[in-house]
């Protein structure tokens, strides 16, 4: 049982706005929610769009269909009905544009009309929510209870917009006394509703991260945004002339002692390349949030893939080692973005944290975050361990030198360098220095490999149909894995969070007893299955691969499936 | 007690022998000394290119980093920990060319840096090229037919974009750059201190003895007039002005970023306590 909403019109009539208030107003009133927004690289006009996953649980992914259509312009209408099934009903503003005639799913309420009338026409949205909780059967108290909190400090905005809410939820009673039943709530408690963008943000700050530089790109600004707002915490955001400087500003600030973050996308990361060898040359802590989107060059600004896993891998010139995590779903990201701090520190290189626009802009209903399970371990040499003087690249048998901070001993000093450096941080040419400042920084990947967390392993033990993932389309292989259980197949998904070094033994265990294997990847070409080729040798049965610049429904991946077993 | 001692290392100097970067360094370790800093507490930073590799020759914490790109990390560092004093050293074609984009922005920035350019026209570590700050005419193995370039003038564009702190040294002057690296090291904001100083191996236009016979120390001049900063700037040809153009200080990055102010006063963010728990409150706006 679940309802699915969708909410269309042109950037700026204030989509987000309506799927925003929705959305709290459901998870508040404990039902399970999951949203994606849509949207294209224009600031006015276009056509933008989210959708709304409504059930008793937190949705893994959204649904196709539409049960409500909110059409706050006729595009949306024609764009999406083709989304609307028997019983789903259309929410549009008569005075705005018509249906057809034979249209019968029709709910006429006067968005701008009432919004006027309730004293200003940008209550629109308000009128909207309104009209949408009659259908849904839900009385008006969370929503006042809601604008009170949002308009406190706007005077008189409250009693409009609550006047706004009642005009529209009445106005839709004249269709229908309620149109939907809606599932059964989750058990009550409080819930978060959070986006990917703000969960990176908020684990970045709890993790420590006390500097962020950045040049604002498509899909990871919205971490910037989190983390400029809240400065009061003790953190800096600084917004770069460029990407290149965005990476060397963090690589400065890390040296000298702070944990450092800087957030892009494909083009973006592109300009980083040089500084990301640099940070694997001088050793320094570093964390890369690379938001994907298609490419190449400018691709689809605002649309998701999966397209850049070989270019984080082998981006950067020379051999040093790196890890790469990436973001799943929301509560594992919120913990795994820590352990890229933590590695970053640990391990004295840089850790690129691989996202995309569809992890970035989905967000769900989520129980608390335990901060207490983050970790804030600095990893730099104490007084009595210090050994003078002190050599900031002193070979080791892990290959992780004592790290200090300049100024932190009286005396003595740091020395970072780019060029091939002795254990002093002073630029060699000698072969045989040369040999072991490589090898000391290249054994550092043994200890990494430990440090990688085996991929989840969900649905049947011992399955005839596997479907391998990573990154965002988490929540699709699990919905799909049900649905093929549901169908009487033994399936299971077997997710990677942790991409480098790639964790291989359960993957490496599973294969043996399954029948078809399946890699579903957001992009064309199969990059992680040509991952899983070079590192185990194993070659999958089928891959499931798109590229359009949007994520994978359910459907889609059912669909493939079935016609390949 | 202080000494420039102090801040000798035991590197073999990889500079041709006659250049004008001795002369800088030798200043500046002298300056160090006598401004009574300890190792310890200055932080270099440099980019690539024969004046970069001065983190080497100086025993202070020092970061070389890459081409063009000294004046981020010192950014970054200036933010993680104020309390260190941060100096970049670079060449002209580290600052005016590949990090031109750096150069911009820091200036409207103004963190707490002092920056010594050495200018030696011309690309020595490549062997030869022409730099962004080369006389036009100039001609070298890239640009065969001569210079046809407008030359970069850093004085006059530092001033153009409000740096507080705009200076020109000569290395053959060093009691007088020595003046200079004082003033910029103690000056409040970003200072920019462009030295001329002689290729011997690849410039045979702009020699020791051209500027010798071509500079000029300023005498009472006003360094808060920015208007004859300007017209100093533009100065170039038979006589070269070296001095202070212009000093005028306006607040700081640093002190203008929120996270260093209030209640942390003065607590450099790289030592202050932290601990996760302290911030699950942060949840409480998405419920």
């Amino acid at each position: 049982m679940e309802i699915n909403v969708l909410i269309g019109g042109a950037a700026g009539q204030g989509v987000d706005t309506v799927a925003a208030l929705l959305s709290k107003v459901l998870v508040r009133s404990g039902y399970g929610l999951c949203s994606h927004r849509d949207y294209m690289s224009r600031v006015r006009g276009g056509h933008n769009f989210s959708r709304l996953r409504i059930a008793s649980k937190t949705p893994w992914c959204i649904g196709e269909s539409a049960d409500i259509l909110v059409a706050l312009n006729e595009e949306t209408y024609t764009v999406h009905r083709s989304r609307l099934t028997e019983g789903s009903r259309v929410v549009y503003d008569p005075d705005s544009f018509s249906l057809p005639s034979e249209e019968e799913r029709g709910i006429a309420v006067r968005l701008q009309g009432l919004a006027k009338e309730s004293g200003s026409a940008v209550m629109a949205n308000t009128v909207a929510v309104g009209a949408v909780l009659l259908l849904l059967g839900l009385n008006l108290t969370a929503a006042e209870e809601l604008l009170e909190q949002m308009f406190a400090h706007k005077e008189g905005m409250v009693d409009k917009n609550i006047t706004a809410l009642k005009k529209g939820y009445s106005e839709a009673s004249n269709h229908c006394s309620q149109c939907f039943s809606l599932p059964e709530k989750e058990a009550e408690g409080k819930r978060l509703f959070i986006d990917g963008s703000e969960v990176l943000g908020m684990s970045a700050l709890a993790s420590g991260c006390r500097f962020l530089s950045a040049y604002p790109m498509t899909p990871s600004t919205g971490i910037m945004n989190y983390l400029a707002g809240k400065q009061q915490y003790g953190v800096v955001v600084e917004q770069a002339e460029d990407e290149i400087a965005a990476i060397n500003m963090i690589l400065g600030a890390s040296f000298a002692g702070v944990r450092s973050m800087t957030c892009t996308s494909g083009g973006g990361f592109a300009l980083m390349v040089e500084g990301l060898s640099l940070a694997g040359m001088t050793e320094t802590p570093v964390v890369i949030i690379m938001g994907m989107r298609p490419g190449p060059a400018t691709g689809l600004p605002t649309r998701t893939e999966q397209g850049d896993l070989e270019f984080v891998m082998h981006g950067g010139h020379g051999e040093f080692p790196r890890a790469i995590l990436s973001a799943t779903h929301l509560e594992d990201a919120f913990y795994r973005l820590n352990k890229a701090f933590y590695l970053a520190d640990r391990y004295q290189l840089p850790v690129i944290f691989l996202t995309d626009q569809n992890f970035a802009d989905t967000a769900c209903s989520i129980e608390p975050f335990d901060f207490q399970r983050l970790n804030y371990e600095r990893y730099l040499v104490e007084q009595k361990d210090l050994v003078i003087p002190y050599w900031r690249y002193r070979i080791t048998d892990d290959g992780i030198s004592p790290r200090a901070l300049p100024g932190q001993f009286p005396g003595e000093v740091v020395l970072a360098d780019s060029d091939e450096h002795d254990e002093k941080g002073n630029i060699i040419e000698d072969a045989h220095t040369r040999r072991q400042m490589v090898e000391k920084r290249l054994r550092k990947q043994m200890g990494l490999a430990s440090e990688m967390e085996e991929p989840v392993l969900y649905g049947h033990g011992e399955p005839d149909i596997l479907l391998l993932g990573w990154g965002s389309t988490y929540g699709s292989l699990r919905e799909a894995v049900d649905a093929l259980e549901a169908r009487g197949r033994k399936a299971a998904s077997l997710h990677f969070s942790d991409l480098w070094p790639l964790p291989v033994k359960t993957v490496s265990q599973i294969i043996p007893s399954v029948r078809k294997s399946f890699c579903v990847e957001n992009n064309a070409t199969g990059q992680f299955a040509s991952l899983l080729r070079r590192e185990i040798g194993y070659e999958v049965d089928h891959k499931i691969l798109k590229y359009d610049g949007r994520p994978f429904m359910v459907d889609e991946i059912l669909q493939e499936v079935e016609k390949n077993v | 007690m202080f000494s420039s001692n102090c801040f000798i290392t035991d590197q073999e100097i990889a500079w041709c022998p006659g250049c004008g970067n001795f002369a800088i360094l030798e200043v500046l370790q002298e300056t160090l000394a006598e401004l009574e800093l300890s190792p310890h507490q200055v932080l270099l930073c440099s980019g690539i290119g024969q004046a970069a590799k001065i983190p080497h020759y100086v025993r202070v914490n020092g970061f070389n980093g890459l081409h063009g790109r000294a004046l981020p990390p010192a950014v970054g560092a200036r933010i993680a920990n104020s309390s260190l004093k941060v100096i970049v050293q670079s060449g002209d074609g580290d600052t005016y060319g590949e990090g031109g984009n750096h150069f911009l922005h820091t200036i409207r920035r103004n963190p707490d840096i002092a920056h010594f350019v050495h200018n030696n026209q011309v690309y020595g570590l490549t062997k030869g090229q022409a730099s962004p700050t080369s006389d036009p005419g100039m001609k070298t193995k890239v640009q065969a037919a001569g210079v046809i370039l407008s030359p970069f003038n850093p004085l006059s564009l530092a001033l153009t974009l409000g740096a507080g702190f705009v200076a020109r040294g000569f290395s053959g002057e060093k009691e007088h750059l020595k003046q200079l690296m004082k003033a910029a090291l103690s000056f409040p904001g970003y200072a920019l201190v462009d030295i001329l100083q002689p290729c011997v191996s690849f410039n045979k236009l702009n020699t020791f003895a051209w500027y010798k016979k071509r500079v000029e120390i300023l005498k009472n001049h006003e360094p808060t007039d920015i208007e004859a900063a300007q017209r100093l700037a533009r100065k170039w040809g038979e006589k070269i002005p070296i001095g202070i153009f212009y000093e005028v200080p306006t607040p700081t990055f640093e002190s203008q970023i929120p996270a260093l102010q209030g209640k942390w006063g003065k607590e450099p963010l790289a030592y202050r306590h932290f601990d996760p728990n302290t911030l699950a409150h942060l949840q409480e706006e998405f419920m």
